[in-house]
């Protein structure tokens, strides 16, 4: 058992009491007593998630159905983007490391050039999130409901849903209970004729993602997808102003003339916890 | 805009050329292996219902192992608590353990049972 008393400490480092109880500085263990609060928050969001999740009796979106866009591109992608995105914040995090690495060298240009590509990284998470929040809004055509229940996969070639029954390429689709976007067994596109008629007929058009109603499972789906990447994605943004306080304070010398870059591995540290709870945020979300 | 009523206390906050090329190199070994598990987990989250028909089960939780592996490596490395003493180590992850070991066990008997509920109903 390491206590204090293996190594000689100098005063500046003590706490107030004249000891330094963890050989931690104060507001690193400050900053993870935080984390911990927060990580249980998450955690209570994911568990809430599964909870809904085990005990409905609904059919459940499946993430690599729901999740299969790229920007720009038709066509099926599973998961491609959210691995991108994940990608993108893993990425950010090695910079991070690597500039708290500098800042234990004195290497101030490093600290510089890491930090500065941390920003850039967590910018583009953002933005990615901003997409994909874009994305599952609007959907991908959306479903009618006709009078004996039955549910019909929304085409046509302008994923238009104000007025798709008047864009080009309209068709129905006889849907797959359970599945997104995926027709039924054995059936094949319906013919425009037959397409116009059940449209007409229809008692319900649901279209995108709002807190009442989605085309990709129950409600609460769409809710859990907003509150649980809302509030990730809101981290990440502080993270980034965060990081971008920290840049500045490192460009104007301010940790170089402190003595050491500690101010840096704070921020690492709630930047680190950022990616690990997208980690589990994609498991537990995107591919269980 | 010094300012010199900040008291710092930094403990570890320096190390040589030499520990930063070991550092270094860790760092960049355990990206790869961040970069492999989740390319892993992509790909066999696509096509899993191809390669291993049937075995939802044992794909779901080699995803959870997989994660812990990466939160693992994330924790210990990343944010340097595999560098802490083991006081301030426990200090941080036992009390979380059990809060979320519980809420894991209670929720799962919970939905269980409105699930049981649900289904005895129709």
């Amino acid at each position: 058992m390491a206590g204090d008393a293996t190594k000689t400490l100098s005063n500046d480092v003590l706490w107030g009491g004249g000891r330094s109880p963890f050989s931690i500085s104060y507001g690193k263990m400050m900053m993870w007593f935080f984390l911990v609060s927060d990580a249980l928050t998450f955690s209570g969001l994911l568990v809430a998630y599964g909870f809904v999740r085990h005990s409905t009796m609904e059919a459940w979106p499946i993430g690599e159905e729901v999740f299969r866009a790229l920007p720009g591109l038709s066509g099926s992608y599973p998961l491609i983007y959210v691995a991108l995105m994940t990608a993108i914040l893993i990425f950010s995090s090695v910079t991070m490391v690597l500039a708290v690495e500098a800042g234990h060298r004195m290497d101030k240009k490093g600290v510089i050039k890491w930090m500065f590509l941390t920003v850039i990284g967590g910018a583009f998470f953002v933005g990615s999130q901003a997409w994909e929040w874009s994305h599952f809004i609007h959907g991908g055509g959306g479903y009618i409901t006709t009078a004996d229940g039955s549910k019909y996969w929304v085409h046509n070639d302008t994923h238009d849903t104000h007025d798709p029954a008047n864009a080009p390429g309209f068709h129905l689709t006889v849907a797959k209970p359970g599945h997104y976007l995926i027709p039924a067994e054995g059936s094949q596109p319906l013919d425009p004729a037959a397409s116009l008629k059940l449209w007409n007929e229809r008692v319900n058009y649901v279209d995108g993602a709002n807190m009442t109603r989605n085309e990709y499972g129950p409600p609460q789906y769409a809710n859990f997808f907003f509150f649980i990447t809302g509030f990730h994605g809101f981290h990440v943004f502080s993270g980034v102003v965060i990081n971008i306080i920290v840049l500045i304070m490192a460009i104007q010398g301010v940790f170089h003339r402190r003595g050491h870059y500690e101010m840096i591995e704070k921020a690492g540290l709630y930047w680190h916890f950022v990616d690990l709870v997208w980690v589990f945020v994609f498991t537990f979300f995107y591919l269980l | 805009m010094e300012r010199d009523d900040i008291i710092e206390y930094s403990l570890d906050a320096h190390h040589s050329e030499e520990d930063g090329r070991k550092i270094r190199r860790k760092i960049w070994m355990v990206t790869g292996l961040l970069a492999v598990v989740t390319a892993i987990e992509v790909v066999v989250g696509a096509y899993w219902k191809e390669w291993f028909p049937g075995a939802w089960t044992a794909v779901k939780w080699a995803f959870v192992f997989l994660t812990l592996v990466k939160a693992t490596y994330i924790v210990m490395t990343f944010m340097h608590l595999g560098d802490e003493r083991r006081n301030i180590r426990a200090i941080i992850l036992l009390p979380y353990a059990l809060f979320i070991l519980y809420l894991l066990w209670i929720a799962l008997m919970e939905s269980n049972f409105v699930h049981w509920s649900w289904a005895t109903m129709q």
